[in-house]
């Protein structure tokens, strides 16, 4: 049985990279590359996965600037069968809230989709709120941190990676899954699929070709959260510093300190 | 949406296993705090099979109210019977806040429940501060890697909704107040309405269950070891002392250990009694993960190196000349005192 899976990306500076302006606490976006969230690359790879085995067909959709466009050709190099951009200044300042009815209007749009993939969370935001309120708005069931899915004659059987082990879950689709790395590591692109991605047609929606969309719940005023601000974690005050002549007094010192300070 | 109908700040209990989790203490002690400052009520909200063991733990906490939900449908947490639950009280009761822990099954929780109420979450705060001025609640989390902290508010509806990371607050036990209010509610969700079902839990291999953000004692090993036949002064050095190894990521990918010891942004936040951080630069991946501890002690032969600055304890010297000194020191005090 086919399958018509949705795949969610962002495009978000490699904080691998990111420098952050001590004085005015914003990020220094100049020079610093943008790449497809990573955990949203191990979502594409679990979509492509499923439609091996299963067939159908892989939509890579994502909201963002005109130039997440390039993200979008990556999905498509990847193997993605289709791709669409929702992009509009109006969408600026959207919080999760608001980016999750974007996106659920998405795929009523462009669906049916039998299953919607997320990666767990983005590395700027780092919420992972995203998947479950598209859930919501779908009215569909949510799986988080999913690190494998496997299909049975029910639905799906799916390992959620939790704090201290497994959890293994079954659910039936309509399904939006947050994934996790451990077990799809993303697929390098080939030439062949470069060059085709170079050509391909990538959708682009704004807000007014959007279907349904209510300017009320987008942007900043129909988000219900928003950054008061941001700032460099500060630096702490140096504590004791202990620099005896030998590793052994220094050692003797410590103990003596911590001893005093009740830490041991 | 009339903000002021909305008062008291909730705390959801969280229970895995039939065991309370620990962040939902550390919750109720920083709800205290964050209730007492802007006049209201800290009410901790209870859903399980089973409910008494929990709420007597949280009694302890000097919560003002428990409200409690009970039936087999919340044996297991399940995204549906959850939110329906919270969604349900959250209308009758209208709390100004929701704490939840940042857990996996927190952060399921919390964005969901937030959608269906059509308000404003938070995920993964490291601090929550009631604002006098605005009177909403300041959500400080990190972003970007810990590159960035960033406060959120959510200004224009109720509940306001976070998760909060584990062991960044302190758990407190002041007592039982004498005029605790526990109120049952009864919600039961037809078994039509869930449609996941839990099949079994599988727990790590070679995970004898001790969780390195529950230990005591952490002694953090950094890229300085090369390889694991170094690793002896350090290990007896946590076995001294009553604690774990842990170990920043470049060991971890080196296979030395899981990725379950690994301290940092993208491994476990820790807030023990003790660390001891030993050949560990301080990038701040890993300093983010340690900052809730109570002692900081930093060894590192680099006397400029990044992590000194927020060590209690800043030793300069070779980290196994240091390490070894150590576990000899500690050995002779404890071979006097007998």
């Amino acid at each position: 049985m086919n399958m018509k899976i949705m795949v969610c990306v962002k495009q978000v500076p490699d904080t691998e990279m990111i420098k952050v302006d001590p004085v005015t606490g914003s990020l220094i976006r100049e020079g610093v590359p943008s790449i497809i969230n990573p955990f949203d690359l191990n979502a594409l790879e679990a979509a492509l996965q499923l439609r091996g085995e299963y067939g159908g067909n892989v939509a890579a959709v994502c909201m963002g600037p005109p130039q997440a466009e390039e993200a979008l050709r990556d999905c498509l190099a990847m193997g993605a069968d289709s791709a669409v951009l929702i992009s509009d200044r109006v969408f600026k300042d959207s919080d999760t809230l608001a980016t999750s009815y974007v996106l659920s209007l998405a795929a009523r749009q462009f669906g049916p989709f039998d299953l919607i993939l997320c990666g767990k969370h983005s590395l700027d935001g780092e919420t992972g709120q995203v998947g479950p309120q598209i859930a919501e708005f779908l009215g569909w069931n949510q799986v988080t941190y999913v690190s494998k899915m496997t299909r049975t004659e029910e639905g799906f059987v799916i390992d959620r990676e939790m704090e201290g082990g497994i959890e293994k879950v079954m659910t039936r689709t309509p399904i939006v899954c947050t994934v996790t790395k451990t077990h799809y590591e993303p697929r390098k692109a080939t030439m062949k699929g470069k060059l085709m991605a170079k050509k391909a047609h990538v959708e682009t929606v704004d807000s007014k070709t959007l279907n349904g969309l209510d300017t009320g719940r987008i942007g900043l005023v129909g988000s219900p959260t928003s950054v008061a601000k941001s700032f460099v974690p500060p630096d702490g005050e140096p504590g004791t510093v202990i620099e005896e002549p030998t590793a052994v007094e220094s050692a003797a010192k410590l103990i003596k300190l911590l001893t005093k300070a009740e830490a041991i | 949406m009339v903000k002021t109908d909305y008062k008291n700040i909730w705390v959801y209990v969280e229970q895995k296993g039939g065991e309370i989790e620990s962040v939902s203490l550390e919750l109720c002690s920083e709800g205290r705090k964050l209730a007492d400052s802007c006049g209201e009520r800290l009410v901790a909200v209870v859903i399980g099979a089973q409910t008494d063991t929990a709420c007597s733990s949280v009694e302890e906490t000097g919560v003002d109210e428990i409200i409690y939900v009970k039936g087999d449908e919340y044996a297991n947490y399940t995204t549906d019977p959850y939110v329906i639950a919270m969604t349900k009280l959250c209308e009758k009761y209208k709390p100004s806040a929701v704490l939840i822990g940042a857990t996996s099954n927190g952060r399921d929780l919390a964005p969901r429940l937030a959608a269906r109420l059509r308000t404003g979450s938070t995920a993964d705060a490291t601090e929550i501060i009631f604002n006098p001025e605005t009177e909403d609640i300041d959500w400080t989390k990190p972003s970007f890697g810990g590159n960035l902290m960033a406060t959120i508010v959510c200004n224009k509806t109720r509940p306001q909704i976070g998760t909060v990371r584990p062991a960044t607050f302190k758990r407190a036990f002041p007592g039982k107040k004498s005029d605790l209010i526990l109120t049952r509610e009864d919600i039961s969700v037809p078994s039509e309405e869930i449609r996941t079902r839990v099949l079994e839990f599988i727990k790590d291999e070679g995970d004898d269950g001790s969780k390195i953000e529950e230990a005591d004692v952490v002694i953090c090993v950094g890229a300085g070891l090369k390889s694991m036949d170094q690793i002896s002064p350090f290990q007896e050095l946590a076995d001294l002392l009553g604690g774990m190894i842990g170990v920043t990521r470049p060991l971890v990918d080196k296979g030395f250990y899981t990725v379950k010891r690994q301290v940092g942004q993208s491994g476990k936040i820790i807030g023990p009694k003790l660390y001891i951080g030993f050949g560990i630069s301080g990038a701040i991946q890993h300093t983010a993960g340690i900052t809730s501890s109570e002692v900081i002690v930093a060894v590192n032969n680099n006397p400029n190196a990044k992590i000194f600055g927020c060590a209690h304890y800043a030793v300069v010297g070779d980290m196994f000349e240091v390490a070894s000194a150590l576990v000899e020191e500690l050995k002779a005090r404890r071979n006097g005192k007998s």
